[in-house]
């Protein structure tokens, strides 16, 4: 007994120190209901897709997602035909050539997606000296992940509080670090307009785009709750197992 | 020590079995350490940590080299190809996380371990340099995880590294050329990732050969145990298999358990969210954290205002460890027997919570109070309390063998003796 | 455990069955069964990542652009990590091929099965003996006694169909799989 103490008293002292490890300085943002949390979530292919319609038409003006190719939409449900449509919107520069120049090609399945910036500087020079964050990982180097990017895009103020001066060009959210942003409010009521129907609230849009970056940041996760699920089961028997030879073997042993 | 009465295997008495161990005594080796080696026979779970240990380090080691194979040590690609193992590469997902917690893990486990030696006094007469050893592949594992967590190329392991690199130059005179032949250039950059891979995948090996030694050297007056006090015969100790493999065995699954919880549904909360951003020499981030395993000892250098102090600290709060058998001038070994000593080692693992608590919070106000009290504690529970408590604290009784306590007075030791364990 | 002719009894052996067998020897046994199909499977997991990875397999097709290409001239495309050899051939080099159809040859294929418009013809360019690449894509290079191309590691020769004919080669050039995507166009892979 003393023994079991001892180690569930360790166990836990190193557990607090870790809980420790993860305070961070902006506000917590409260966690939403997603479907793909829990040892069986799974992402919502529906959701997924009109997400990515978001992100197309209104982050990727000016947000890259260097992790991702167009391949990798195979993920999110679409089909490869759609998948080689979408690359072809998208002119990516190749080569060189057999002349030794670079050319203009369109984009194939096998490409990133496509930067709406050539590079850093060039995204901070056209986006007033704020770097656009690369969105791939989004999700997973933001505390809070997907519950933080849906709590920044719904948490604009129009106003900022009494005794809050913003400074030029910034906008004040709730949610962000300093609560000054650069970043104008990206989505309103209506800003796209989904293929399958789905009312386009501001609301909306900000979780559909979350679950969409949630994905990206982790395409594996359903891969990785089905093997976990598997591999858990698979211990405890296991465990049992070895529990039970465990007895068998030290029942004449007085210790 | 008597040797018991063994039963030989039918594996040993095997024609080939027997003309390779001529040769190459290496089942002979294997049927005296790990089948025969006699234990003894009180050893509670807390004992399970040193094989847990050494299984991850195998663990780590395995799946170190697959990432290897996938990873790109350069500054240009190293994120990328990370990027690459987690999304393209076949089960890369699961490899890096195994690889990414059970470092975590191996940390969990090495500190349980060694908070256990503190409390059963298992550093004492005669295991000195055991736990002389022990320290020295704690520290190798502490090198091998700073390097490791630089290899992914995250803000986190940039500027980690700059600070701990930094450290180095504290020292006067010499320290800035140390710092730049770490560097092998003008700050942490495409030469300090290259070495720091060739280093990180060699350190591994260079701990299993410490772990090699550590167990010769335990094999030579075989493990402490809860009650401390030595063996007095063959009935105070049972063979190692089956009874401890299966014990470890059994253990390990259940440790395998929360791994596996990690691994499988929460995968980075043992991480920080900042290393998620590749690395960017001009941006550092808000809020500088080593990995949770090293906050205690980032306490511990935060806590004096002096650079080359706080270093010094640092390197003190392990250099003291292994003058611990010495600081102890109790003979009795198990905290068990030490009603005072009991009380103390409470005390310092709070001590060491609460600097793990100062690591992770930003150095000031309160927490940094914090830090400075349970620095002065670590250092006093070591250089103060322990020499006193020796000579001031009044041990319980000991009991007069192992096999006494569990089999009652000393007719069952009378019972005992009739057991197997000894010749027929 | 316990031997015959042994006079101790290990501590802790189990009850025995009436058929010798111990519940202890079953746990044993389904444990490390159990413990040994887990082993098995995560290295799969662990050998499966030296597999080609989703990118690698992504990038298996090639497309070539054929318009360029005259009539006797030929090219080297990269596809897979491997040069892929595209020859216009003239006609004499076609009708030469299908003569040879009936010449005794190490790896009988006809011509017609080994390309798609006679014209085009399009082989894996690394030599079958032991993996060389070989000559005769630019005109000053040896192309060996056949006309088609020359290994200059061990000797081997091909004909203007890519089939081995003399040397230590074992097989006909490969042909990878490709398609005409459209007249002047061919995707490889």
């Amino acid at each position: 007994m003393r023994t079991a103490k001892l180690l569930i008293a360790s166990v836990l002292a190193f557990g607090l120190g870790l809980g420790a490890a993860s305070a961070a300085e902006a506000p917590k943002p409260p966690a939403q209901k997603w479907a793909h949390t829990g040892f069986f979530g799974t992402f919502d292919r529906a959701e997924l897709q009109r997400g990515f319609q978001v992100y197309k038409e209104v982050c990727a003006a000016c947000h890259a997602m260097h992790q991702i190719r167009y391949r990798n939409l195979a993920g999110i449900g679409l089909s490869e035909a759609e998948i080689a449509a979408i690359a072809k919107e998208y002119e990516v520069t190749d080569g060189p050539n057999d002349e030794g120049e670079m050319f203009q090609r369109p984009a194939r399945a096998s490409d990133r997606f496509k930067s709406p910036f050539p590079n850093q500087q060039a995204a901070r020079a056209a986006n007033g000296g704020a770097y656009p964050p690369d969105l791939s990982l989004i999700a997973k180097n933001r505390v809070g992940g997907e519950n933080y990017v849906y709590a920044l895009l719904t948490g604009y103020k129009e106003t900022p509080p009494a005794g809050v001066t913003l400074m030029d060009g910034m906008y004040y959210n709730d949610w962000f670090a300093g609560h000054q942003i650069g970043m104008a409010p990206p989505l309103s009521d209506d800003r796209v307009t989904y293929a399958d129907g789905t009312k386009a609230t501001l609301a909306q849009q900000a979780r559909d785009v979350s679950v969409f970056l949630a994905w990206a940041a982790s395409p594996h996760l359903e891969a990785r709750n089905s093997l976990g699920v598997k591999v858990m089961i698979f211990l405890i028997i296991l465990a049992g197992l070895l529990y039970a030879t465990k007895r068998k073997v030290w029942r004449d042993i007085k210790h | 020590m008597a040797k018991y009465d063994y039963v030989p295997s039918p594996f040993m008495a095997n024609s080939i079995v027997k003309w390779v161990d001529h040769r190459l005594p290496i089942f002979t080796l294997i049927d005296e350490q790990l089948v025969k080696y006699p234990a003894p026979r009180n050893l509670n779970y807390l004992w399970n940590f040193g094989s847990l240990a050494g299984i991850m380090l195998v663990v780590m080691i395995l799946s170190g080299i697959f990432l290897a194979m996938n990873y790109n040590p350069s500054t240009a690609g190293a994120f990328d190809s990370v990027e690459r193992i987690m999304r393209d590469v076949n089960y890369g997902w699961l490899i890096r996380y195994i690889h990414m917690n059970g470092a975590s893990m191996f940390f969990i486990v090495v500190y349980i371990h060694i908070l256990r030696g503190l409390y059963y006094g298992s550093y004492k007469y005669p295991r000195e340099i055991l736990w002389w050893l022990g320290i020295v592949i704690f520290l190798l594992m502490m090198a091998t995880a700073f390097m490791g967590y630089v290899l992914p190329w995250g803000q986190m392991s940039f500027w980690g590294a700059t600070v701990i690199t930094n450290l180095f130059s504290a020292f006067p005179i010499v320290g800035e050329h140390i710092v730049l032949w770490l560097w092998g250039g003008f700050s942490v950059d495409n030469p300090t990732l290259n070495r720091f891979f060739a280093l990180h995948y060699l350190m591994p090996f260079v701990i299993a050969g410490v772990v090699l030694l550590h167990l010769w050297a335990l094999h030579v007056h075989g493990s402490n145990n809860p009650l401390g006090i030595d063996a007095k015969g063959p009935q105070d100790k049972i063979p190692f298999h089956p009874y401890y493999t299966v014990k470890d065995a059994f253990g390990l699954a259940v440790f395998f358990i929360i791994f596996a919880y990690f691994v499988f549904f929460s995968p980075y909360t043992l991480g920080h969210p900042d290393n998620w951003i590749e690395a960017n020499p001009l941006v550092t981030p808000p809020h500088i954290v080593p990995e949770w395993y090293f906050l205690p000892f980032y306490a511990v250098l935060r806590a004096v205002p002096d650079k080359l102090g706080g270093v010094l600290l640092m390197f003190g709060s392990i250099a003291i460890l292994f003058l611990l058998p010495w600081l102890d001038t109790s003979r009795v070994r198990s905290a068990r027997f030490r009603p005072a000593y009991r009380v103390f080692f409470w005390l310092f693992v709070i001590c060491c919570l609460a600097l793990g608590w100062a690591g992770a919070m930003p150095a000031e106000g309160v927490p940094l109070l914090v830090g400075q009290v349970a620095t002065v504690w670590y250092f006093l529970h070591f250089l103060v309390f322990l020499p006193l408590l020796g000579w001031f604290e009044r041990p319980l009784p000991l009991p007069a063998s192992i096999a006494e306590p569990v089999l009652g007075g000393g007719k069952a030791g009378m019972v005992a003796a009739t057991k197997p364990m000894e010749k027929a | 455990m316990a031997q015959p002719g042994s006079t101790t009894i290990t501590e802790g052996e189990g009850r025995k069955h009436p058929d010798g067998t111990t519940r202890r020897d079953f746990l044993y046994l389904s444990a490390g069964a159990f413990a040994g199909t887990g082993a098995v499977l995560t290295g799969w997991a662990f050998i499966h990542s030296m597999n080609p990875a989703a990118d690698v397999l992504a990038l298996a097709s090639t497309e070539v652009n054929l318009a360029p290409i005259a009539v006797g001239q030929a090219i080297t495309v990269t596809w897979r990590g491997k040069p892929v050899f595209v020859r216009h051939r003239t006609a004499e080099e076609i009708a030469k091929a299908k003569e040879d159809d009936k010449a005794a040859l190490p790896d009988p294929q006809p011509d017609a099965r080994r390309v798609q418009k006679p014209e085009w013809l399009v082989l894996v360019g690394v030599c079958t003996h032991l993996g060389c690449v070989p000559l005769g894509q630019k005109p000053s290079d040896a192309k060996g006694d056949f006309g088609g191309w020359f290994c200059p590691c061990h000797g081997s020769h091909y004909d203007t169909s890519g089939r081995i004919r003399r040397g230590p080669a074992p097989a006909n050039l490969a042909v990878p799989s490709y398609a005409f995507t459209n007249d002047t166009t061919i995707r490889i892979g």
